[in-house]
């Protein structure tokens, strides 16, 4: 099994090891135990139904991770079908002080769906229908299960547009990516989840069910509850209805890329474009280490010289677009270009994107364990910090993979470990100290899509003030007294 | 050794990214983690490392795979769910046996002479099994019957098989290829005219047939259901009655029956058994669809004597996985007369799933809601697939919605549309 899977015991299990009280104690408390289990079991199925109740282990097992690899076992899973169920779900909680994890798709990359210390898991795919596509208005509104993917298919068939485009838009959901705050590659030009959110239906963790923001794109009355539930990682409230600001659909996109002779090249071209008014809708960038690791196992063909790339897409009307291509290939010319090439069609387009999409199972390759990391600078700085990390890399020993969103400094940092060589956990837990110290001093933050979670509570003090911290817990003290909702994440215990 | 510890650094390999949740059929209809392939690793590696252990309910949820390989393909890891989703029903079936269902199965296909009698007596008792659905050319049970869904529309079983109706050699011309023909199953028992399309087309590329008449099943059904003796039983007198023939290419008509060639007797049994290895390995070289050797071979239909006129396709997961996607339509566009409209997600899969729609016949009709929605919108008289166990499902689930929209294999059409010679 996993080296990173710690399964929790639970409280019969732990009271086996130890042998200071009779047997029949033991026996006693597990009885209890399951006696009081037994009935919070009826309880949930009297608010949920029975088939959407779990606690055999195969369900258990199956919903004690997430992307992180980290595993904790909960000890029921359950699936609501509205906010109501929510609530009493929430309601029952807080009676029995018992842990409540909402969970979407469990594709997160920082551990906050995991159920750490046992308890309810939460999930919400049964709520997954878009309820309303407004085409006068441009909102939509959407259960928390619906898939990301599956909003932009059905709104791009009324020629409308939902710019939030996580890398894993065909699973992860729409109530993830709210709690997460979830960025994409479109991000530089259209902004991230949270610029999209207009309101909410929230459970609060006490149970009850609120409303924020509205469907007015303008509105200031009384504290903006909506942006603070975004990010939030699932700690202050269960959402269980999303409203959405959405665009007008795009006439044409094209994809372009353009190969680079250094890391410095690629970074000018990024301001020079931004600088002369263009905002591309995406600029993906690989630098020298993904790009020998992707030719290493893939052979694509990718010149030696080539010390970065950039993937880049423009959207908008057609002529301008076009316009805008040419314009590009002019700028970047004399910063270090080796290539530049515009795709004709989809199948040429995505042929360029290839690359980009042979990082993961290339990175895989390199070495069995990955610690993910994924930073943001200044634009500016993004040469500066690739050199730091390459300093970091060959300090440690250990390769480290870059590669990410280039127009908004958004950089994801793989650093590529052997769990079962002794030393490799610890190199990499002092790079990623290292690498965010080092992104804090170039004025930047330690995480831009993927949220703190489990994995980066350990290091937010880096980034946080003591007061700032302590402002968070008060909010959260304020709406989960009993620390029922997600414990133990964002904030170390 | 355990066949999960055989597996063991495959099983690593899962990062537990989540993207399978995408592509997998079952999850999608189902909609809980355990049927995902991520959910079903998770459950093997809790197994072999003794965490879970193999129950009833292991094994029932390790059923709910229709071993399409949507999630092989699409997996960065390349992690081979498919045959860890095996490994672990056959650790299942070693612990506990296999189901009744499965050992029936098992003896069927190992004792070919009660499958052929059996088939036999459905055919000449059918009228009191079965009666004729007027609406279409199917046939309903008449009572409920264990393993079969009551809902289900049957195509006839053939009065003779197949196998039975020619000579094990037909002589073709000097210097052109040896053409082994493995028939399968479904072809043999139910749809009898793929095979005479099959001999009819190569008949008319000038090739000597051979249809061995000691070819077993492939053993996918028995593979299915964790047992592995019958399986390697079969696959070893496969490779004896194929390789002594010496072709120069296996073909199959059958994509299902293609992808154990390919994948399961070289991968399942050449790796647990090394000396065999070779041997099906050099087996599965051979083993070609029809619709890629007979592209190959130059096959050049012209209008025949009842031409159709529009048609569209459904990709047979099979050969789809294999990458032969271009290759049929290729030779159905060669047609003259013939339009071949695309449909929405013709590469979806029909929701067989071999054994799968017989344990989960809900499920698998879920699955081929969205297929039977997709061959009514192409508008179309007839689809053609390469594939008899999709013709079985895709033909149920028309029928089931009033369709009267045919099924029809690659070969059927290309047959029909040779001018006499």
């Amino acid at each position: 099994m996993n080296d990173n899977a710690r399964r929790v015991r639970s409280l019969p299990e732990r009271f086996q090891c130890r042998g200071i009280f009779h047997r029949s104690v033991y026996d006693a408390v597990r009885r209890w135990n399951t006696m009081v289990k037994a009935r919070i079991i009826a309880e949930l199925q009297k608010i949920v139904g029975k088939d959407n109740v779990s606690t055999e282990k195969q369900d258990l097992i199956c919903y004690s991770y997430d992307a992180t690899q980290v595993e904790f076992l909960p000890d029921v899973v359950v699936f609501p079908a509205n906010a109501d169920q929510v609530s009493f779900v929430l309601r029952l909680a807080n009676k029995e002080n018992i842990p409540v994890f909402p969970r979407g798709a469990g594709s997160g990359c920082s551990g906050g769906s995991l159920p750490k210390g046992g308890g309810i898991v939460l999930v919400t795919t049964r709520m997954n229908k878009i309820l309303s596509i407004d085409t006068d208005n441009l909102i939509a509104v959407v259960e928390p299960g619906v898939i990301t993917g599956d909003l932009h298919d059905a709104v791009e068939k009324e020629g409308l547009f939902y710019p939030p485009d996580p890398a894993s838009l065909r699973f992860s959901t729409l109530g993830g990516n709210v709690a997460e705050c979830a960025g994409g590659p479109r991000a530089v030009k259209y902004g991230v989840t949270k610029d999209f959110v207009l309101g909410l239906e929230v459970v609060l963790p006490t149970g009850d069910v609120i409303n924020t923001g509205g469907i007015t794109v303008k509105g200031v009355v009384g504290y903006d509850l909506t942006k603070l539930l975004c990010g939030s990682e699932g700690t202050l409230g269960i959402i269980t209805r999303i409203i959405l600001r959405l665009l007008p659909l795009p006439e044409s996109r094209k994809t372009m890329l353009a190969v680079f002779d250094s890391i410095d090249g690629a970074a000018g071209a990024v301001s020079t474009i931004i600088r002369s008014r263009i905002i591309p809708t995406t600029l993906e960038f690989m630098d020298h280490s993904a790009l020998q690791c992707v030719e290493n196992q893939f052979s694509l063909g990718i010149p030696a010289e080539a010390e970065a790339v950039l993937i880049m897409e423009l959207d908008g009307e057609k002529e301008l677009v076009e316009k805008q291509v040419g314009r590009i290939g002019e700028l970047i010319r004399p910063l270090g270009l080796i290539s530049f090439k515009a795709a004709a069609d989809a199948a040429e387009a995505e042929e360029l994107w290839k690359a980009r999409r042979l990082i993961s199972p290339a990175l895989k390759k390199v070495n069995p364990d990955k610690v993910n990391e994924d930073i943001v600078v200044p634009r500016s700085r993004v040469p500066d910090i690739i050199r730091t990390i390459e300093g970091i890399r060959d300090k440690y020993g250990i390769p480290i993979v870059n590669f990410g969103h280039a127009g908004d400094g958004n950089i994801h940092v793989n650093i590529m470990i052997d769990r079962s060589i002794p030393g490799d956990s610890e190199k990499a837990e002092g790079a990623v100290r290292e690498i965010f110290q080092a992104t804090l001093d170039m004025g930047g933050t330690m995480s831009g899509e993927h949220g703190i979670g489990l994995s980066k509570a350990p290091y937010i003090s880096l980034e946080l003030s003591r007061e700032q911290i302590a402002t968070m817990k008060a909010i959260k003290q304020a709406l989960d007294p009993k620390n029922i909702l997600n414990p133990g994440k964002i904030f170390p215990e | 050794m355990d066949p999960l510890k055989r597996l063991e650094n495959e099983l690593k390999n899962c990062v537990k990214c989540g993207a399978c949740r995408a592509h997998c059929p079952v999850f999608t209809a189902v909609g809980r983690e355990p049927v995902s392939a991520r959910g079903k690793i998770a459950l093997a590696r809790a197994a072999l490392s003794g965490q879970l252990s193999l129950d009833a309910r292991t094994r029932d949820v390790m059923s709910k795979c229709l071993l399409c390989g949507r999630c092989v393909e699409k997996c960065a890891n390349d992690v081979p769910t498919d045959l860890i989703i095996l490994a672990a029903r056959e650790a299942v079936a070693r612990k506990r046996g296999t189901t009744l269902f499965h050992r029936l199965v098992g003896f069927f296909l190992r004792n070919r002479a009660f499958l052929s009698g059996g088939a036999t007596l459905v055919s000449l008792f059918g009228p009191l099994l079965f009666r004729k659905v007027p609406a279409s050319s199917g046939l309903r049970l008449r009572f409920p019957l264990p393993f079969i869904g009551g809902q289900r529309h049957f195509p006839k079983i053939a009065a003779k098989p197949f196998l039975a109706r020619h000579p094990e050699i037909i002589p073709g011309e000097p210097g052109r290829p040896r053409i082994v023909y493995f028939v399968g199953c479904m072809t043999n028992f139910i749809y009898p005219e793929i095979g005479e399309a099959a001999v009819t087309l190569l008949k008319s590329l000038g090739c000597t047939i051979i249809i061995p008449k000691d070819q077993q099943c492939c053993g996918f059904p028995a593979l299915s259901g964790g047992d592995l003796d019958t399986f390697r039983e079969l696959a070893e007198r496969n490779l004896a009655a194929l390789e002594n023939q010496q072709p120069d290419y296996i073909m199959t008509a059958c994509a299902s029956c293609g992808g154990a060639f390919h994948r399961m007797y070289p991968l399942v049994i050449g790796e647990r058994f090394p000396d065999l290895a070779e041997r099906f390995h050099a087996l599965a070289e051979k083993a070609v669809d029809a619709s890629v050797l007979l592209q190959k071979l130059g096959l050049t239909p012209d209008q025949g004597a009842n031409p159709l006129q529009e048609i569209t396709y459904h990709d047979p997961c099979h050969l789809r996985s294999r990458g032969i996607v271009r290759q049929p339509r290729e030779l159905l566009r060669a047609v003259p007369g013939l339009n071949l409209v695309e449909m929405k997600n013709a590469d979806s899969c029909c929701g067989l799933g071999g054994t799968f729609t017989v344990h989960h016949y809900g499920t698998s009709m879920g699955i081929n809601a969205g297929k039977t929605a997709a061959i009514k919108s192409a508008g179309v008289p007839t689809v053609v697939t390469g594939c008899p166990g999709c013709m079985l499902q895709l033909s149920d689930g028309l029928h089931r919605a009033g369709s009267r929209v045919r099924v029809q294999h690659t070969l059927e059409i290309l047959a029909r549309n040779l001018s006499r010679r």
